[in-house]
């Protein structure tokens, strides 16, 4: 793979993917042996958007890969808030670092900073754009749980805004997968990611009802959806209770169905889920260290 | 020569664009950048009767020889438009407009929540597809209404 910036799944081959899947395989089965592999090197870490598990993962891949990081904090307490443009901060901080992370909230931007900068720029998420290396962990995930071709998947949630289901879509039209999306009709796959699966060859298999289509699932991820897209908090609920699962409803499911979620969850996703074997979203985020490091690994070696 | 060909082709020297669907007449000229502002001579026909069109549009300007490049962005809102080079009032080229792979700093993106409508250093870029365009930053598709969307 040589890739500069990694901005959206769209540009990553079958090729590319199972590189840094292996590579994370490796990591995850010894990961000392990578311990010191990128002494000295500092990832910058730009999030214009509050962050958890995406901007900790980085951290503790950069960390366990012998670097380290520098951060730009909070919005508040940058140079932002003075009115800086993104152009301009990416251009400042990447003579800080050897690569960098960024989420922000317009749809766009990782594509627009990454022609500013000279290091590597890896997209962890703009806006309902793209968040790529959610889904390079969720793809290993499924690897490990379920291999990923011949599989029957079913995406569920807010497929209209879900930035890791527009990713994690077009990544799966790599791979022998039959892809089912459910969600309501208000938020149903937009225009774009309908004509990059059109283009690949998929068939798009939508569904406003789970049930219909639980029992064939080799994985079901499920995605939160957001108060915010709806006009007012009843039809939120109304909707939103459609599209919950717990371990009641699971025993339809075939008995080895892959659960996952990118998390945060509210309650799409009952806790008693948690204890049934289906249940993969912890897993599913604590791949993001080894699948990380395996990424910056790759992209650190390019520029060397 | 018909005597209509002869009547839009009657400048001297410049660029007569014809075929441009009826009432897209400003619309072209604002994707090609031309305001008035730079001095050149402009004439418009608008909704003329046409065979083909029904109503047609037509542009002429004067002292001046748009490139093909320039003229393929034309081909979003005006994909049957003829381009006719005039030199000493004889036309000298005639053109089609073809669809161009991409178009930079002419269309805004429909997304509101688009980078490229934010206030960045950045010129809007669309990848032209069999219908519509794609924002090559968003990836949002436009498909209808083109013309709304030309920056002005």
């Amino acid at each position: 793979m040589r890739h500069d910036h990694i901005t959206s799944t769209k540009q990553l081959s079958r090729g590319d993917i199972e590189a840094i899947l292996d590579r994370a395989g490796e990591i995850a089965a010894d990961p000392l042996r990578f311990a010191d592999r990128h002494e000295d090197a500092l990832l910058g870490l730009l999030f214009f958007e509050p962050s958890t598990r995406t901007k900790m993962s980085f951290s503790a891949a950069i960390k366990r890969l012998g670097g380290d990081i520098v951060d730009m904090g909070p919005v508040d307490s940058s140079s932002v808030k003075k009115g800086e443009s993104l152009a301009d901060t990416v251009r400042v901080v990447e003579g800080y670092a050897d690569a960098l992370v960024m989420r922000h909230p317009s749809e766009g931007s990782a594509q627009m900073a990454s022609e500013y900068v000279d290091v590597p720029l890896i997209n962890a998420g703009d806006g309902a754009g793209q968040h790529p290396t959610q889904t390079l962990l969720d793809l290993y995930t499924i690897r490990e749980s379920a291999g990923l071709d011949g599989l029957t998947v079913g995406i569920m949630g807010d497929l209209k805004y879900g930035r890791t289901v527009h990713s994690l879509a077009q990544a799966l039209t790599n791979f022998e997968a039959s892809q089912h999306f459910i969600s309501p009709e208000s938020l149903k796959l937009p225009r774009n990611v309908r004509y990059d699966l059109h283009e690949e060859g998929s068939s798009i298999k939508e569904h406003t009802d789970l049930q219909e289509i639980l029992p064939s699932l080799d994985v079901l991820y499920v995605t939160r959806i957001q108060k915010e897209r709806f006009p007012d908090e009843s039809e939120y609920r109304a909707v939103a209770g459609e599209y919950q699962i717990d371990a009641d409803l699971l025993s339809a499911a075939k008995d080895d169905l892959t659960v996952m979620h990118p998390l945060p969850r509210v309650d799409e996703i009952a806790y008693d889920v948690d204890e049934t074997d289906h249940a993969q979203y912890f897993e599913q985020a604590h791949n993001g260290v080894p699948v990380r490091m395996a990424l910056l690994d790759t992209l650190l070696e390019g520029q060397a | 020569m018909t005597d209509r060909e002869l009547r839009v082709s009657k400048i001297e020297n410049g660029t007569v664009i014809d075929h441009i669907p009826g009432g897209q007449a400003l619309n072209v000229l604002a994707i090609l950048g031309i305001d008035g502002m730079s001095g050149e001579v402009v004439s418009i026909g608008m909704n003329v009767p046409s065979d083909r069109l029904g109503r047609k549009d037509v542009v002429k300007v004067e002292d001046r020889e748009l490139s093909q490049s320039e003229l393929d962005v034309l081909s979003l809102i005006a994909p049957a438009a003829t381009i006719n080079i005039i030199r000493g009032y004889e036309v000298a080229e005639k053109h089609l407009v073809e669809r161009p792979s991409e178009v930079s700093g002419i269309l805004q993106c429909s997304n509101h929540n688009c980078i490229t409508v934010d206030n960045e250093p950045v010129t809007s870029r669309f990848e032209v597809l069999d219908e519509g365009v794609r924002c090559v930053y968003c990836d949002t598709i436009i498909r209808d209404d083109l013309a709304a969307h030309i920056l002005v």
